[in-house]
């Protein structure tokens, strides 16, 4: 842990599907303002992770420590998202019969999302502002009264991550982000997420090494569960063992397929 | 902030309201009351009474809509939370009937046949009319607070939700059928006589009826047309297409659903009020697993997700079925399940959805616009 201490602290963290151990005795730790990415091959476990730290999935062992001393185990998600912990997922889930600006507006951060509260609040000027701010970081402001539906792929990414974005959440838990994206929308995307680990701590989990090499400072290879290595992206290229991972994976696939 | 073709919608639908408020509210009754019963404009008291019916299906169509169309959980138990208001009501109208009764007892009927004794513990307090009104509200609404937090908070959804609400529905009906659950068996409550002290006989009584049941409509609907443009209600629309998003917005989506049930619950268990002492009679056969899932397709049929399209097939399919069950009685099942099947292939957004592409056709033809999408999928 560093002296300032830790966003989002993971120890001896198991997550047991079955008998299928997803994460095994998993340490993870994530510093303030820091943009981290984690790669690994499929089912390295790197979606569950995201899944302990929001609350869908809970571990069978270990702890899950927000900030200096939130514990997360055994809080529901909608509480932990309260919390400060906002999720993008992997594929775009937005709400497609609500018009973009509806989108935003349900997402942002409100002293109260009970049922009641919501019932009778009514949209105020330092919201509105908000909202129309965040059109414009997303590059959406031109249809803000489209269905969200009637979007693109790359279009309603943006609009998810804007959503998670209007939760002003301290940790952000993004799920590949560009799959899907064109070149022009990856590095845009590179550059938005960039901005904002200047404010707030990031978790993207990537598998477009280029884009991985765009964004990122501090890389953790997760593999059958556990932490394999971390350290910046070069170090982490160069390590045999992450070589062999990968290149293992792809030397049976190539096998395969010759077969 | 709604789009421009929500707010023309908007002021379309707020004129609609009041047009059809002052036909339903003060042209309709005029008509049975003015001309003679020889003219073409009179409507009659079988007619006013039958449509006063259906206008009480109304109002549990709205809630139903809230529920399946803005929601998009499909309750398949309604009928039970009809019953229950329905039941409520039609309790104390035995017990006015009081010596009128064919035995001359001032216990209900069925209850000399039965050879019970002493009216039940359970019927006593339904001797005061307000306390029959109140149960009658908040019987189905309890009910539904219940079951609501008992299948939500164990995150039960989409198909296996209406499962237990059918299963729901089948052991209301096997409960209200036993003869020594005291409520009138396979016959139900019926030969009632009057309410408090008017005779239900009297067209005037039921008149005024009709115009409570037009009130309790236009209510109902401004509730319903409050809540789905609040911002609570554009929730509910944003569970429907992702759940999974609403929670992880920090928002509880098992707390919605329950605000939604218990006021679809209520809205039942009104219309199950109102119901009772129009049409005389209320027996487990209107309760149970075919009746609710009859008021599903009232719903599929006006355009769910559309408050008015809610209404528009409760009316409208009930009508249908007092035409046809009156000429061929047998053929009604086959109709109803041929209508549903015709508009879940050809107007999945009901009469409503068909009515506004008519509309945005119709528009079009002047200059090129785009048609609306439909807004009630999922």
């Amino acid at each position: 842990m560093s002296e300032r201490g830790s966003i989002i602290y993971l120890e001896g963290v198991t997550v047991d599907f079955d008998g299928f151990k997803a994460l095994l005795n998993l340490n993870f730790i994530v510093d303030y303002r820091e943009l981290r990415v984690v790669i690994g091959p499929n089912g390295a476990g790197k979606t569950t992770l995201l899944d302990v730290i929001s609350g869908k999935v809970k571990p069978v062992a270990g702890r899950v420590v927000f900030g200096k001393d939130t514990d997360l185990i055994g809080l529901r998600e909608h509480e932990i998202a309260t919390l400060g912990i906002g999720r993008k997922f992997q594929t775009p889930s937005v709400y497609s019969n609500l018009s973009v600006w509806e989108n935003l507006d349900l997402s942002l951060k409100r002293t109260s999302k009970g049922v009641f509260a919501t019932l009778v609040s009514k949209p105020d000027r330092a919201e509105i502002e908000k909202i129309a701010s965040t059109l414009e970081t997303i590059g959406l402001a031109e249809k803000a009264d489209d269905r969200a539906g009637a979007l693109s792929h790359g279009e309603k990414q943006w609009l998810e991550i804007g959503m998670v974005l209007l939760q002003d959440p301290a940790l952000l838990l993004i799920d590949e982000p560009v799959a899907g994206m064109t070149d022009r929308e990856t590095e845009q995307t590179g550059l938005l997420l960039q901005s904002l680990a200047d404010r707030r701590s990031i978790i993207v989990i990537e598998h477009d090494m280029e884009f991985v090499r765009q964004i990122a400072r501090t890389v953790t290879v997760l593999h059958e569960g556990t932490v394999l290595c971390e350290g910046p992206v070069e170090k982490v290229q160069a390590d045999p063992r992450v070589v062999e991972i990968y290149l293992g994976r792809q030397k049976e696939a190539d096998a395969a397929a010759a077969r | 902030m709604g789009s421009k073709i929500n707010n023309e919608r908007e002021r379309g639908e707020g004129l609609a309201f009041w047009l059809t408020g002052f036909l339903l509210l003060v042209i309709m009754p005029l008509l049975n009351v003015l001309p003679g019963p020889d003219s073409w404009l009179h409507v009659s008291d079988f007619a006013l009474n039958r449509f006063g019916k259906f206008l009480a299906f109304g109002i549990l169509a709205l809630g139903l809509d809230l529920i399946w169309g803005y929601t998009g959980i499909l309750s398949l138990g309604h009928g039970v939370f009809f019953g229950l208001g329905a039941y409520a009501v039609g309790m104390h109208l035995m017990l006015t009937i009081g010596t009128e009764s064919v035995y001359g007892s001032m216990l209900p009927d069925f209850m000399v046949w039965n050879q019970v004794k002493a009216l039940p513990f359970f019927w006593k307090p339904f001797y005061s009319f307000w306390f029959a009104v109140a149960a009658a509200i908040l019987l189905p609404t309890l009910f539904a607070a219940i079951f609501g937090f008992l299948t939500f908070r164990s995150r039960i959804k989409g198909v296996y939700f209406a499962i237990i609400t059918q299963a729901l529905a089948l052991s209301a009906w096997l409960v209200f059928n036993r003869n020594d659950t005291n409520l009138g068996g396979t016959n139900g409550l019926t030969d009632f006589k009057q309410v408090l002290g008017f005779r239900l006989s009297d067209p005037g009584t039921q008149r005024t009826l009709y115009v409570l049941t037009v009130l309790s409509l236009g209510a109902a609907h401004l509730l319903c047309r409050w809540i789905t443009r609040s911002r609570t209600g554009k929730v509910l629309v944003a569970i429907r297409d992702s759940e999974q998003r609403v929670l992880f917005s920090g928002y509880s989506p098992g707390n919605y659903k329950l605000f939604v049930f218990v006021v679809s619950g209520a809205l039942a268990g009104l219309a199950g009020a109102l119901y009772v002492p129009q049409v005389g009679i209320i027996t487990p056969a209107q309760i149970g697993v075919l009746p609710s899932l009859e008021m599903v397709i009232w719903v599929a049929v006006g355009g769910r997700g559309t408050l008015i399209g809610a209404v528009v097939g409760a009316v409208g399919v009930n009508w249908a079925r007092s035409i046809l069950t009156s000429s061929f009685p047998d053929l009604w099942p086959f109709f109803l399940g041929g209508l549903f099947i015709a508009v879940v292939l050809l107007i999945p957004d009901g009469l409503v959805g068909l009515w506004r592409r008519a509309l945005a056709w119709w528009r079009g033809l002047g200059r090129q616009t785009a048609i609306p999408e439909p807004e009630g999928k999922g």
